[in-house]
């Protein structure tokens, strides 16, 4: 199953885990089952349906611009990143 | 003349041709932002505010409309209110509240320079004469100006609505808390045998682009708008002068002009909407080009901050545990760069054991912008110079203890997932190997620094066309501002796949409407995702020639091979028999295109998959003047991993144009406030940035470790070399004077009075707390 780390000021709504196996083949399922294990952590992910602005998700190391339509193995990490800007 | 290329795989990727708007720009035809005109065209003029914090009674502009050539006068209540939470922008997340606050102030000024309302008159003076016309009522305010300030107990409040959640909901100018944790932080402190801690504090500076923002706004009577200015991301001011101005970004077209210098400065909009806005309110177009003067006080600089590093190492120098406090002056609204700052600080090494706290804070100095790998030079000044102390207790070479400790295929990042292939070994090797660290540097006061920095890089979306002449000539069309000769990297992929002279392709940079949604040209992504997308495109093209040349040969297009511009059969056997259809160039192909089904255009766009990050390692030399602290480098060499310099020159520009940057803020560059929070070095005779006689010429080392996730190997190349130079040039006097500075800049009065606090046996190790 895929793994969701967790960033650590998230962790007082997953009962201090850090990661969690999840299922899903995208990143919606993958929100969804996070949702059902626990429901507190998804305000600070979602917003209006879609993934937070402030937040970036990235897969196996590499940011995920399909955002909740991303694919994931079933061997991913995901993570929950802020979302940055470059020069 | 071209070289030859030293790479046998490529014909044109790996070569130095002149580029296309090289002529244009040397003999100052090329146009620039502030070079439009048009009929009737006003100008504009923006008041700023005289206060750091001021709450805004009232805004009498009566006066200055009567002004004979006064056509119009806006402020915030001509702006329509924007919602206040974080929106996507593009691919920018914003607050539209903020960012409209920041165009023209609601209800408070934050900074001095804020601007308050904007004039459009027949003239620039008129303008100007306007201004002063205008009767501002301001309840003057406290200044918060250092992120001590603003996170003290009790400090006074920027922004009333922002709320510390962790905290029992109080208020707070403390916008945003990241945190990164692995490991066992106390576990790894106990199995240290050295252990150092500092505190450090950089200046507030400026990217230093040489040109200031400039805007010229067109209102048409069917609600359509056109804005010619200077950016890095036409499709960025676009949807964020929509977002602004209430409008839908269909009805707005930008049209990107020459750009002289952003370096991240460039990717966010100041004058954009008011030209349009005050365009609409006089039916006629308005300019608006902002002084010197303006830009230091209003335009956004990148944050100062206040770090505090503790790490560990064995006495082998492995880096066992690491702790890390930073916080960053966002400006007068949430957004400094400290999140990434935070993922770079010690990017560049694997430590099992880690906590990193980040805040993001704001204080009454202008809305801190991009540059340069933002965060990322400030948080590298921190660890790269206690990483050097480490070094020293060990009694190891400098880049030893980095390459002992140094991140590799599949070493975890900050946040937990591995790294893919990277170079940074391969750049620490490369000034191992370099000359210049192979050559002895002797004299008093004279000392060597070493440095590594990290910086992610962006994919994000790119547009390409590629277009087939009559004449068999290409050109290739993007929707990315070239601001580091980019255009010629386009020009030469195109070249590279359709096997023509890279003479034979004109790169053009399109307006909104007339390209495919482009991203930003900033987290060093052009010549990767834009590069991208000219590689499918002109892949595009090759096969809609391939499947022409089959139409006139009338085989399949599987039987046509296409090399090095000339299409063949594959079985020539009847060719060297002397019965015809000879091997037929592009240029013979293109001008039998109008009866083989007509003109050949390709296209693509991408969203870009497979960033590859970027390290640079630096070395300086340095030689210090002890009797007046002054710092003279004498030697600089930065060896970076590009993946695939597509073109050499300008891979080694970004990485000179990056380390003189770094070494300007290691050395000079702050903006200075007085005690009310003005800004007091508003020119750029008082803000100090380097010049070609106060740094020699930076040497470049090439490492080319191919980036798996490009078709051509690339990795960005623009910022990463700005990161190491700071803590290079700290790690260099030190070895030149026993004293470690932990602050920039580290000018001649800073650093003199730490020289004399040495020889007066008060300190070694200065801490940047006095």
């Amino acid at each position: 199953m895929p793994t969701a780390i967790i960033p650590s000021l998230l962790r007082k709504y997953t009962d201090g885990r850090e990661r969690l196996e999840v299922r899903g083949k995208n990143v919606r399922e993958v929100i969804a089952d996070l949702k059902r294990q626990f429901p507190a952590l998804i305000e600070h992910l979602i917003e209006d349906g879609d993934i937070k602005p402030s937040v970036a998700v990235s897969i196996d190391g590499e940011i995920a611009p399909a955002g909740l339509l991303e694919r994931v193995r079933p061997d991913s990490e995901i993570h929950f990143l802020p979302a940055l800007g470059g020069g | 003349m071209e070289e030859k290329t030293t790479n046998g795989n490529y014909r044109v990727i790996g070569t130095r041709p002149i580029r296309h708007d090289g002529i244009d720009k040397v003999i100052g035809r090329a146009k620039y932002g502030a070079d439009y005109a048009f009929p009737g065209m006003l100008h504009g003029k923006v008041l700023r505010s005289p206060h750091a914090h001021a709450r805004i009674k009232s805004i009498k502009v009566h006066k200055a409309l009567k002004l004979p050539g006064v056509k119009a006068v806006v402020t915030s209540a001509d702006l329509p209110e924007a919602p206040n939470r974080l929106e996507q922008a593009g691919e920018m997340a914003i607050n539209p509240h903020y960012l409209s606050a920041n165009i023209l102030a609601r209800g408070k000024v934050l900074y001095d320079g804020h601007a308050v309302a904007a004039v459009a008159a027949t003239s620039p003076h008129i303008a100007e004469e306007a201004l002063r016309l205008i009767e501002v009522d301001y309840e003057v305010l406290p200044p918060v100006m250092t992120v001590d300030q603003a996170m003290k107990p009790g400090a006074t409040i920027l922004l009333e609505e922002l709320r510390n959640r962790e905290d029992g909901d109080k208020q707070t100018n403390v916008a945003m808390h990241y945190q990164f944790k692995r490991g066992d932080l106390d576990e790894g402190f106990k199995a240290a045998d050295f252990i150092v801690e500092r505190e450090f504090e950089t200046a507030m500076v400026h990217q230093g682009y040489i040109e200031p923002h400039n805007a010229v706004g067109i209102y048409n009577a069917d609600g359509q708008s056109t804005i010619y200015c200077s950016t890095q991301g036409a499709f960025d001011v676009r949807s964020l002068s929509a977002q602004v101005l209430g409008v839908a970004p269909g009805k707005i077209k930008v049209v990107p002009a020459e750009i002289g210098g952003g370096f991240g400065g460039k990717t966010t909009i100041y004058l954009e909407p008011l030209s349009v806005l005050l365009s609409k309110k006089t039916g006629r177009p308005v300019k608006l080009v902002m002084s010197r003067g303006e830009v230091l006080r209003a335009s956004g600089p990148t944050s100062g901050s206040k770090i505090k590093v503790k790490m560990g190492a064995t006495k082998d120098g492995r880096l066992v545990a690491a702790q890390v406090w930073m916080a960053y002056e966002a400006g007068a609204f949430p957004g400094s760069p400290v999140g990434a700052g935070a993922m770079c600080i010690i990017a560049p090494y694997t430590i099992d054991n880690l906590q990193i706290d980040a805040y993001d804070v704001v204080v009454n100095r202008p809305k801190t912008a991009a540059y340069r790998a933002p965060g990322a030079s400030n948080a590298a000044l921190a660890s790269e110079t206690v990483l050097d102390e480490l070094a020293d207790k060990c009694g190891l070479d400098p880049l030893e203890m980095r390459m002992m400790n140094g991140v590799k295929e599949g070493s975890p990042q900050v946040v937990g997932a591995p790294f893919k292939r990277i170079g940074f070994i391969e750049t620490c090797e490369a000034i191992k190997n370099s000359d210049h660290y192979k050559s002895k540097l002797e004299g008093p006061y004279r000392g060597r620094g070493v440095a590594s920095g990290f910086w992610f890089n962006a994919g994000m979306q790119s547009s390409a066309d590629v277009n087939i002449h009559a004449d068999g000539t290409a050109s290739v069309v993007t929707g990315s501002p070239d601001i580091g000769g980019s255009r010629a990297s386009m020009a030469m992929i195109t070249a590279e796949v359709l096997g023509l002279p890279v003479t034979d392709v004109r790169p053009l940079t399109a307006d909104t409407d007339s390209i495919g949604h482009t991203d930003v040209t900033g987290g060093s992504r052009v010549t990767f995702a834009t590069g991208m997308a000219v590689y499918e495109a002109a892949q595009d093209v090759a096969r809609q020639l391939k499947e022409r040349a089959a139409k006139y040969w009338e085989v399949k297009p599987e039987d046509v091979d296409f090399r090095d511009g000339v299409f063949s059969l594959k079985d020539s056997s009847s060719f060297e028999k002397g019965e015809g259809k000879p091997p037929m160039s592009i240029k013979e192909l293109a001008s039998k295109l109008p009866r083989l089904g007509g003109p050949i255009s390709g296209r693509a766009s991408v969203s870009g998959r497979g960033v590859g990050p970027a390290f640079a390692t630096t070395c300086v030399d340095v030689e210090v003047d002890p009797e007046t602290g002054k710092v003279q480098v004498l030697r600089c060499t930065v060896a970076q991993d590009v993946g695939k310099a597509i073109h050499p020159s300008y891979v080694e520009g970004q990485m000179q144009g990056g380390t003189a940057q770094g070494l300007g803020w290691a050395l000079n560059e702050e903006y200075f406030y007085d005690d009310k929070g003005i800004l007091r070095n508003t020119g750029l005779l008082d803000y100090r940035m380097p010049t070609c006689l106060d740094l020699p010429l930076i040497e470049t080392e090439i490492v080319e470790v191919a980036n798996p996730g490009h078709p051509l190997g690339v990795r960005g190349v623009g910022e990463v070399s700005i990161v190491p130079p700071p803590a290079a040039v700290a790690n260099a006097i030190y070895h030149a004077t026993g004293v470690r500075m932990a602050e920039t800049p580290m000018s001649p009065p800073r650093l003199l009075k730490r020289i004399l606090k040495k020889g007066a046996g008060e300190e070694t190790q200065s801490a940047a707390a006095d």
